[in-house]
């Protein structure tokens, strides 16, 4: 399943307007498009299915009781996934389970650049020398070790294929921090892919300069 | 036409938008200069475009098996 489908603007209207009456059926035909973006979303925070799920549904069905409040003219799938953000980190909040990872963003975006590390071999990962579950692996450990927001815009934009615009309404941030986020996501997904860190591409070993003042 | 030099951090700041086709011309061909001549910028942009293609082709979250039976379950029960 891809992207969520892009419905007419008559089509997601009438839905809505069959779903606000009580028409369980017209709802889950808005939600089922969405179903794998929420799920995606709910994954990119909890980090494992059985949580992701129960955010998924949990989120569903709140948007089910609010449905009143959406307004038409805005994307469905936009809307849900917002919940689903809002959901996975409340529930994160209420689990302490990450107690010191920072969930809420009261600041402004941070200052200070990022200094991208320098190793020559980075030409020995190609995706197409590590075998297809390998990879994934390696992926998602590289993912978990992000901090949360940064994590949550490169799931957005980068697998979810959101544009900024769309990342910045989910999330509720400027377009500019939406940018400056996605730069640090990805070159920390770079370094976390470095060969040697974890030395299970067995390639050489770079002495890395710890140069990172953020 | 000689092109104004930037430094390392100025290209390191704009490298995801240069990866994403988002900057200005004149910025873009600052940028590309400097890759000329700055072998560690070049190697952090191909290492940035690699990382894009991974994310994008080698996180594959499927859905959980029935995830959209029990789904709409949840639904019909509420």
């Amino acid at each position: 399943m891809g992207s969520p489908a892009a419905y007419s603007d008559a089509s997601q209207a009438e839905l809505l307007r069959r779903a606000c009456e009580g028409d369980k059926e017209a709802f889950y035909s808005l939600v089922r498009p969405c179903e794998r973006a929420v799920y995606v979303a709910a994954m990119s925070i909890m980090n494992n299915a059985a949580d992701a799920e129960e955010v998924a549904q949990e989120a569903v069905l709140k948007a089910l009781a609010h449905l009143a409040g959406f307004r038409a003219e805005a994307k469905f799938s936009t809307w849900l996934i917002q919940i689903t953000i809002n959901e996975a980190r409340s529930r994160l909040r209420k689990d302490r389970r990450h107690l010191y990872e920072s969930i809420d963003e009261p600041r402004a975006d941070e200052e200070g650049d990022y200094t991208p590390k320098d190793f020559a071999d980075w030409r020995e990962i190609p995706s197409e020398v590590l075998k297809r579950d390998e990879l994934r692996n390696a992926l998602k450990r590289a993912l978990a070790t992000l901090p949360l927001k940064y994590r949550e815009v490169l799931i957005l934009r980068d697998i979810q294929n959101l544009s900024i615009e769309e990342t910045a309404e989910i999330l509720g941030i400027s377009q500019g921090n939406v940018k400056t986020r996605l730069l640090r996501a990805r070159l920390q997904m770079r370094d976390a892919l470095a060969p040697g860190i974890d030395g299970s591409w067995g390639s050489g070993k770079p002495e890395y300069k710890k140069v990172r003042p953020w | 036409m000689s092109v104004i030099e930037i430094s390392c951090l100025e290209v390191w700041r704009e490298l995801s938008n240069y990866v994403d086709d988002d900057v200005a011309p004149e910025l873009r061909a600052r940028m590309e200069a400097h890759f000329k001549s700055c072998a560690h910028c070049k190697a952090v942009l191909e290492g940035t475009k690699n990382v894009v293609k991974l994310v994008a082709d080698g996180i594959e979250y499927e859905l959980p098996s029935g995830f959209s039976d029990r789904l709409y379950r949840k639904i019909k029960d509420k």
